[in-house]
């Protein structure tokens, strides 16, 4: 294992400490528990949003945590979920007597600890709505799964709803924004080679030069199945095709387009998949009102890509296009 | 060993620490292909939590020491294992409030509690490919042991947890970070199990079987 670390067990702390040195001023960071949240919190009367997850998916969460987005996250060991007592302690942080939205992703363990932490909030007076995202066309029966997992629309909703949390909007129809979001938002993702976790010290899976696994999660976990590579164009259209089929985006209607980078992968790469995912998107007669290009929901250094694709309506692109100032992503200040 | 003393619960506990610390690796190798490589070093880092907070514990009621272990576990595991051992420390506790040792009937009743808790968490049942594959059938075995001297008992408990645990091997899991494998989830022992089996084994051994 070749990495720019000190020692496994050291990872997310001295991660945390950097990024609090990094960006003081937009943020605040503390260490036990670990959580992160924006430097004026709690904003008083304003609705709080909380996300979390394991480390290892950067910038998601804690590059996201500033004005116009979260207020709060909180980071589990690498790939492995915050505890309740972690959630907990940031629900109370970041409350400014508004109540706060939880965005969880689905997975088992992120629902169980928010669950608890929820359910500790509410024990200490705290109004806390939780919206579980679950975007991935790739897990394909969820009678006999954990349902699908929360991937890049997390993102998206993130962005949403913190706008609408920062234009005064009250919990209720935040969490219903973010709801909506989940609704019209669908993703897939695929990998090249997979991620080394720190702490196992080997990929945590083989891949032969010639394949490429297909509807991967974001935790270096296998997908549903593997395949012999392929162009960019035929990758973005395996990707697109699942997408398309699972949601009837209706044709004329406004999308965002999503194209992330799991951690590993050039930007110059993403964009020859976001120019091929473009045309597939227009011969659809979908109009691409927005995009995002870039890694923001990551996989550690695997290398690969996942497409997200948002159907848009009035409120979303108002929020989408507030202002925001985070550590990752900054517009309109 | 009749009983299982407070000092017997310590002594368990400092045994699954050192087991959880010696099979990091081999929980961790059992994750990677169908989970995300981290069940064991989980594991090890909740029990030593545990083991840290043993020196100060009050072994004077073991529901009590129970519910520490839980909240601790709780604390520190995170995933989906943090929630689940938490729970089934928690509830384990419930049922022991106030003894200050428990006798066969007593253990009993705890880990029935605690697997109660964990399937009320998890909502998985015999067959998702879960912990809940090994502690169903060392529950089971307990009941039927009744009658046995306690360490037999375990013992028992114990081998039951075992043969459930590799029972996983064949399974399609449905529950968890593996179902999203589907099909490909077939041919792997679960790790959930295999944790679940050593803590028993840990049990088994520290009451002399």
């Amino acid at each position: 294992m070749k990495k720019l670390i000190n020692a496994p067990e050291n990872v997310v702390d001295e991660a945390l400490a950097g990024m609090a040195l990094a960006h003081e001023g937009l943020l605040r960071v503390s260490r036990a528990p670990a959580f992160v949240v924006r430097a004026d919190a709690p904003v008083a009367g304003k609705v709080s949003v909380l996300s979390g997850g394991g480390s290892g998916h950067e910038p998601m969460h804690g590059g996201f945590v500033g004005r116009g987005m979260l207020d709060g996250a909180c980071p589990g060991a690498v790939f492995t979920s915050p505890t309740p007592d972690q959630i907990f302690e940031a629900t109370r942080a970041v409350d400014g007597g508004a109540g706060v939205l939880h965005i969880v992703k689905n997975y088992t363990g992120d629902i169980m600890n928010f669950e608890m932490a929820a359910e500790l909030a509410r024990d200490a007076g705290i109004a806390v709505e939780s919206v579980v995202v679950n975007d991935d066309v790739a897990v394909e029966d969820s009678l006999y799964t954990a349902g699908r997992r929360g991937v890049g629309t997390t993102v998206l909703a993130e962005k949403i709803c913190g706008g609408a949390a920062e234009a005064g909007r009250p919990l209720a129809e935040v969490a219903e924004l973010c709801r909506r979001v989940n609704a019209k938002g669908r993703s897939m993702g695929m990998a090249l080679s997979a991620c080394t976790v720190p702490h196992a010290g080997k990929p945590s899976f083989e891949l032969g030069p010639d394949e490429m696994e297909v509807g991967i999660g974001i935790h270096g976990e296998p997908g549903r199945r593997r395949e012999k590579i392929a162009p960019a164009d035929r990758i973005a259209e395996l990707l697109m095709q699942p997408i398309l089929d699972d949601l009837p985006f209706k044709s004329g209607s406004d999308v965002l387009l999503f194209v992330n980078g799991m951690g590993g992968t050039p930007l110059v790469e993403l964009y020859i998949v976001y120019r091929k995912a473009h045309a597939i998107a227009q011969e659809r007669g979908l109009r691409v009102a927005r995009n995002l290009v870039g890694s923001y929901i990551t996989s550690l250094e695997m290398a690969g890509v996942s497409i997200t694709l948002l159907e848009l309506d009035d409120e979303m692109k108002r929020y989408w296009d507030a202002p925001v100032h985070t550590a990752a992503l900054r517009w309109g200040v | 060993m009749q009983d299982l003393s407070g000092d017997a619960i310590v002594a368990w506990l400092e045994r699954a620490a050192e087991v959880m610390e010696r099979e990091k690796m081999s929980l961790t190798e059992l994750d990677a292909p169908i989970g995300d490589s981290d069940h064991g070093v989980n594991m090890a880092r909740g029990f030593k939590a545990v083991q840290d907070k043993l020196g100060g514990i009050d072994r004077g009621d073991v529901g009590a020491m129970f519910k520490a272990v839980g909240m601790t576990l709780l604390s520190t595991v995170g995933g989906a294992s943090g929630p689940l051992y938490g729970t089934l420390f928690l509830d384990a506790g419930k049922a022991a409030a106030g003894l200050a040792k428990l006798d066969l009937a007593a253990v009993t009743s705890c880990l029935e509690a605690g697997l109660a808790g964990v399937q009320r968490r998890g909502k998985a049942v015999v067959g998702d490919k879960t912990m809940v594959d090994a502690l169903v059938p060392a529950v089971k075995a307990l009941e039927a042991a009744k009658d046995a001297p306690l360490a037999e008992a375990l013992h028992r408990a114990a081998e039951a947890a075992r043969e459930g645990a590799l029972a996983t091997v064949p399974l399609v899991a449905r529950k968890g970070r593996a179902s999203y494998l589907g099909e490909r989830s077939v041919g792997h022992k679960d790790p959930g199990a295999t944790s679940s089996w050593l803590l028993l084994q840990c049990l088994a051994e520290t009451a002399g079987a």
